[in-house]
């Protein structure tokens, strides 16, 4: 999604990274690593997208090219460090298997990198308005990171950090639960977006896109200014801009 | 609302939707729960709590077949009788038989998942016993005609104003919203049945196999008088409910009560090992415990041992329910006994796409994604072709799904990785990589 639908998002990663002292390898081949599909039942599919997935991943950790997967996203962080055991565990598939084990300790999501791996304190960015943050379910729940997100924004100069109101409720996304149960999801994504509003923010903060494109969706649908922005951007510092734009853009 | 727990997923989940009486209960009720949960966890180690309650139901599981024979010889030998259900079917029989051959008229019950499982107050009815609930809310959703809605809070789905007016209607009580009032009005009306009752009816929260003990956790003291007042006492257990010792049922009532209902412990925790004895001053004459299987020793054959732990197996949910959750995970990290719900959903899932019951576009959609996932440059023509899909006059499924309550995002110009190697190819024009 990052690739297709916010390419600034995936060049804000790479700044971010870059800024704080790693060099970045795009993988050109790299696709999808079938968290949608395994979310959805379709194992079958998701381990052959799994498997190219390490196929890509893989040797560049072998040769020692690379020391550390880094994915603005925790759906897709969890999909390799904890469902690729899952996908992975039945007999027959103990090289695949192996091949998972070895990334699972070195695959991050950004700000768990910077925070935890390049321990990052400090940020250059800036946010001129104010910001709350709403916690993603799979780096939540999956890969328990909250803190790390959580310090990063409150080092933004100039932001104003207010609470959101169930903050670590889900937004109702849910992959294809969007669209096969598409009221339900409906459903969640307005209790989200009314705490969102009642929380006075300019922009509601968080480390999925696709969670964004779910509250975005809603948000510009309902008439309401305020937008779901990516970690990254705000970091990085290009936020602002892409809010603002994104604003005028529809209207 | 009139609830039809027989219609369709689809039509059930439109009601509730369009139900703005009962998304304020629900609001209010789960706001307050959560918050008193967070309380009760403050006091205690929560996640070693957890792991511990966990270990003990897992054991007794893994030893299930001589635990249950443990409990058996241990309940005979403090005077119960002993019954044995494989089925619904089996249960209801045998607790109609209880009942008539003990010349039972008027049942009392203690509010119970194992026993709306298999439908037991209808049976009783059937055969012209009466059968009155007894826990606030159960009574409160008996008088309204509806299946409880929760598994711990019955009648959850109702707003203080909704219970009131059912009051003034079925009871009639006059208007009010002060709960201290309807529910003394409920108790009092209670008060009687429990001293014209016959038998009494309870699930089972935990069975001791070493002492022989069917505990119920209540808050309301209801549970006390249905196992000790009537002249016959029938529970009704699920066999994943046996545990080994006295303080394994000990730590899992604090595990459950923190957990699920946020207090220390329950009000009432009631502990019925047989018949009154010589010298008691109270108590039932026949104590009966009816041990159910219904599915639960196939579902640890099918690997859903977990769901054993806790759930009962309803096939009739299978082609709808797996798919009715965001799998946002707060049902695992809430569990007392951390049962990853989650997985178990994915799991389930999975054995649909198996057995060929999901949607015929859905499998071709997920199959061309497979293919073009395999290929970086089949990739780059699916977003192409997403690109384009932006522009019909009409979208395709699934994005008219999406569509039809939210806006599409703005699809770019460029791929990120498109962008990358424009970038790349930048660089290189001046160097010499």
């Amino acid at each position: 999604m990052v690739d297709a639908l916010y390419p600034s998002v995936g060049q804000a990663a790479v700044d971010l990274l870059e800024k704080h002292g790693a060099t970045v390898l795009v993988p050109e081949k790299q696709t999808c690593c079938g968290q949608p599909a395994f979310n959805a039942g379709y194992r079958d599919e998701a381990r052959r997208m799994a498997r190219h997935f390490l196929d890509v991943f893989a040797p560049l950790v072998e040769n020692g090219e690379i020391d550390a997967i880094v994915a603005p996203g925790g759906s897709c962080v969890a999909m390799v460090t904890h469902f690729f055991q899952v996908l992975f565990a039945e007999p027959g598939h103990e090289g695949d298997r192996a091949r998972a084990a070895r990334l699972q300790p070195i695959t991050c999501e950004l700000t768990q990198y910077m925070v935890d791996v390049l321990g990052v304190e400090r940020i250059d960015a800036r946010y001129p308005g104010r910001l709350t943050y709403h916690a993603c379910c799979h780096l939540l729940r999956e890969l328990g990171v909250d803190d790390q997100p959580r310090a990063l924004l409150a080092a933004a100069e100039e932001a104003e950090m207010v609470e959101l109101s169930g903050a670590d409720e889900c937004c109702g996304f849910g992959g294809l639960f969007a669209v096969k149960n598409a009221e339900l999801s409906t459903a969640m994504g307005r209790r989200k977006t009314r705490s969102i509003r009642e929380s006075g923010a300019d922009a509601v903060v968080m480390n999925d896109v696709s969670c964004m494109t779910h509250i975005n969706g809603l948000l510009k649908r309902e008439g309401h200014d305020c937008r779901a922005v990516h970690i990254a951007e705000v970091l990085n510092g290009t936020a602002v801009e892409g809010g603002k734009k994104a604003v005028s853009d529809d209207r | 609302m009139i609830v039809d727990v027989g219609a369709p997923y689809r039509q059930r989940l439109e009601q509730a939707l369009g139900d703005e009486a009962q998304r304020t209960a629900l609001d209010r009720a789960t706001s307050r729960l959560s918050g008193q949960r967070r309380l009760a966890l403050e006091a205690v180690d929560n996640p070693r709590l957890r792991d511990e309650a966990r270990a003990i139901r897992q054991s007794a599981i893994e030893n299930l077949p001589a635990t249950l024979e443990q409990l058996e010889a241990n309940l005979t030998a403090n005077g119960c009788v002993v019954h044995w259900a494989r089925d619904a079917a089996e249960a209801m029989q045998i607790v109609r038989e209880i009942a008539q051959s003990s010349g039972a008229q008027r049942v009392v019950k203690s509010k119970s998942m194992v026993t709306e499982e298999i439908g037991l107050n209808d049976a009783l009815e059937r055969i012209g016993v009466d059968v009155v609930e007894t826990d606030l809310g159960e009574y409160i959703v008996q008088l309204a005609n509806e299946p409880p809605s929760h598994i711990i809070a019955p009648v959850i789905h109702k707003r203080v104003e909704d219970i009131s007016e059912l009051f003034q209607r079925e009871l009639g009580m006059p208007p009010t919203d002060d709960p201290t009032v309807m529910c003394a009005a409920a108790r009092h009306r209670l008060r009687k049945e429990f001293l014209d009752a016959d038998m009494g009816i309870s699930g089972c929260n935990f069975a001791i196999a070493e002492t022989g003990t069917v505990c119920i956790i209540t808050n309301e003291g209801n549970g006390r008088m249905v196992t000790s007042m009537p002249r016959v006492y029938v529970a009704v257990a699920g066999i994943e409910k046996v545990v080994q010792t006295v303080e394994d049922a000990a730590l899992l009532w604090q595990a459950a009560s923190r957990n699920a209902t946020g207090q220390s412990v329950s009000v009432y925790f009631s502990m019925s090992s047989g018949p009154r004895r010589p010298g008691h001053a109270d108590g039932p004459e026949e104590m009966h415990v009816v041990l159910l299987d219904n599915g639960r020793a196939r579902m640890l054959e099918r690997g859903y041992g977990d769901a054993a732990l806790l759930l009962a197996d309803d096939p009739t949910l299978y082609k709808e329910l797996p798919y009715a959750s965001s799998l946002c995970g707060v049902c695992r990290d809430v569990c007392p006994v951390k049962i990853d719900l989650p997985r178990l959903l994915l799991d389930l899932r999975s054995d649909m796409v198996e057995n060929g019951s999901t949607p015929k576009f859905e499998r071709a959609a997920i199959r061309a994604y497979t293919r073009s996932v395999e290929s970086p440059a089949r990739f780059q023509r699916l977003q192409n072709l997403a690109r384009m899909a932006r522009r019909l006059p009409v979208l395709p499924p699934p994005l008219n799904k999406w569509a039809r309550t939210r806006e599409l995002p703005r699809v770019p110009d460029k791929s990120f990785q498109q962008l990358w190697r424009d970038r790349r190819q930048a660089h290189r024009g001046g160097s010499d990589e």
